[in-house]
């Protein structure tokens, strides 16, 4: 039966090569574009080098002070101080990774210009996210009390500065007039996982800045990590209720907001949500109504082109059923062209998409950002497809099925 | 066989009622080869559609080996169009997209058979009419008579006790009509299956055992 319904599915693509055109653009184009965006997501919502822990992370980012009663606000990273004073002391907080946010600095190679983004960072920072060391090791506690001058840069850095696959581990970089020595060459991070990407590395306590002046704004972001990922919920909890203890710098402001997020939880703050409000909700509704806009359009051409193919076949739906096939059988029929249709389509739009993910990642787009086909982007478009085949076939089956047979056999 | 009681079908539009059938009794034997004549437009097409459980009657009972099968439910109609009954068409009808083999092995894809077996019944069925050797052609390569012959092998593949003709030689010259005429009496001879024709051909028509008349929709012989 199968065979048989594949071989009309065929012989119908064959028929119409322009309805079949449209058909087959409309779905592998928004196939691709659906495969694109979920692996753009994917990068950014799923765990990635080098943060391979999120399961048991928390990740503090902004600090928002507020006055209600007038009604404006200041928003910014949070300040080591707050981290230090207040964060550090939660029990649950097994080790908490600090870095402050980049900072940009040209160096002349060779009369080229290179710039040079440095994070400040805590000794944590290395034991928290998992960076890959090419040569090398991170900097300790040890450095980070000595303010030692020393480095790990990354690899893009290191064959910028010194020449690709030059050994580094021992010569001196400048950023800002100040020689670090470099101690360690971590492979490149990915753009797009901002709080981890960088060029240079180097201890905080280097920094001229105070870093214990006490205020709650700064340049900092956190990554807490608890032992297990069963104590996320209660950490979350605790730094709600240390919140409530923190006394607010002055009394312009009457509120102040921080919190401790899950990875995705951070993202969705950054664009949809603000101190009170984490806009997972409002994210996770705005994506799911684009993606609903985005398939509703290309399927109601597809319905539509559907209507008209099977209208044009209502005689050999008048055979059918003359022959024995009742209209459930015929839906059936109708469901499963239209499927073997959409799949085509989707294979179609599995090889656009690895020529756009190829193209993308060779343009560079983001930098270091390598977009990859993973297992579950090719479940999601594999469900996309099967979401777009059924919603595109149901109807128009539906309606063919209730054909009157003399009326179909008389259409011919 | 089949017996159709004081049977009634009216279409209607918005402003216009149209009596196709008035009250037409009719019983068909096991194994009787009917035809049934008339001019265009009388209702002979209307009343095979009707004992064909392709159209519903407006009034009256269809009646098949005793069954009312006025009350069946679409899946039951369906199953029993199947398994019991085998249609020809002036038209042919057949799927353009499908070789002939696929076009005949249709009415048993809605049955559980094995791809094997209906493979092998269809191949039987084209034998019987003389086209084994055009398997694999699809109908546009074929002649009109020998595309009635496919349809033929089609209606008898399923091996149906009534088969409904509805003008199977209106398309076709006298010579292919005779033929297609020969391979209905032999069925109808051979397998002892009742056939039903609508027929407009005089000759044709007293090939048959028994001639039935209709005018404006009413049985007048």
């Amino acid at each position: 039966m199968l065979k048989n319904y594949f071989k009309i599915a065929i012989a119908v693509l064959k028929r119409r090569k322009f309805f079949t055109f449209i058909s087959l653009f409309g779905i592998s184009f928004t196939l691709t574009v659906i495969t694109v965006a979920v692996a753009f997501l994917n990068k950014f919502i799923n765990e990635d080098y080098p943060d391979f822990k999120r399961e048991r992370s928390l990740y503090v980012g902004t600090m928002e002070l507020k006055n209600t009663k007038e009604g404006w606000l200041n928003r910014s990273d949070v300040s080591f101080y707050f981290l230090d004073h207040y964060v550090s002391k939660l029990q649950r907080v097994e080790k908490m990774a600090i870095s402050s946010t980049a900072q940009a600095s040209n160096a002349f190679v060779n009369n080229k210009k290179i710039v040079i983004e440095y994070k400040y960072t805590n000794a944590d920072y290395w034991n928290v996210l998992e960076y890959e060391f090419l040569e090398g090791k991170p900097y300790g506690a040890q450095e980070i009390l000595n303010a030692s001058r020393v480095a790990v840069i990354s690899e893009e850095t290191r064959d910028d500065y010194f020449g690709p696959n030059v050994h580094a581990v021992g010569k001196y970089i400048s950023a800002d007039n100040i020689n670090y020595r470099v101690i360690g060459v971590v492979k490149n991070v990915s753009k797009t996982l901002y709080n981890f990407a960088g060029d240079m590395y180097i201890p905080y306590t280097i920094s001229r800045q105070d870093w214990n002046e006490v205020a709650l704004l700064g340049n900092c972001n956190a990554v807490l990590l608890a032992k297990t990922p069963q104590e996320i919920p209660q950490l979350k909890q605790d730094f709600e209720q240390m919140m409530r203890k923190v006394p607010l710098p002055d009394k312009e402001f009457d509120k102040a907001f921080s919190n401790a997020d899950t990875y995705f939880e951070s993202v969705t703050r950054t664009f949809a949500g603000d101190g009170e409000n984490s806009g997972v909700t409002k994210a996770t509704g705005l994506l799911l109504t684009l993606l609903s806009i985005f398939l509703l359009l290309p399927t109601i051409n597809l319905v539509s082109i559907n209507i008209t193919r099977i209208m044009e076949r209502s005689s050999e739906i008048g055979v059918r059923k003359a022959f024995g096939a009742s209209s459930s059988t015929l839906v059936y029929q109708f469901i499963v062209e239209n499927l073997i249709l959409t799949i085509i389509g989707g294979l179609l739009g599995l090889l656009l998409s690895m020529l756009a993910i190829y193209f993308i990642n060779e343009a560079e787009l983001v930098s270091n950002m390598q977009l990859s086909l993973s297992p579950r982007v090719l479940g999601y478009s594999l469900l996309a497809c099967i979401l777009f085949g059924l919603l595109s076939g149901v109807y128009p089956a539906w309606r063919m099925s209730r054909l009157n047979v003399v009326h179909a056999l008389k259409a011919q | 066989m089949i017996r159709l009681e004081n049977i009634e079908k009216v279409y209607r539009t918005d402003t216009v009622e149209t009596l196709a059938i008035n009250g037409i009794n009719l019983h068909v034997q096991k194994g009787e080869f009917l035809s049934i004549m008339g001019p265009s437009g009388c209702g002979k097409s209307t009343l095979l559609n009707i004992m064909g459980l392709l159209d519903e009657p407006s009034r009256g009972q269809i009646r098949i080996d005793d069954q009312d099968i006025s009350r069946y439910s679409d899946k039951q109609m369906a199953s029993f169009r199947n398994e019991r009954l085998g249609f020809i068409f002036q038209s042919y009808h057949l799927i353009n997209d499908l070789q002939v083999l696929d076009n005949v092995e249709l009415p048993l894809l809605y049955r559980n058979s094995s791809a094997q077996s209906r493979r092998a019944l269809a191949t039987a069925a084209l034998e019987k009419v003389g086209l084994s050797n055009r398997t694999k052609h699809f109908p546009t390569q074929l002649s009109g008579g020998q595309r009635q012959r496919v349809a033929i092998a089609r209606a008898i593949v399923g091996q149906p006790q009534i088969i409904l003709a509805d003008e199977p030689t209106g398309n076709l010259d006298s010579a292919m009509g005779n033929e297609i005429m020969d391979i209905l009496i032999n069925l109808n001879r051979n397998e002892g299956t009742t056939i039903v024709m609508v027929t407009h051909d005089e000759s044709m028509a007293q090939k048959t055992h028994r001639l039935v008349r209709l005018f404006d929709g009413s049985q007048v012989q």
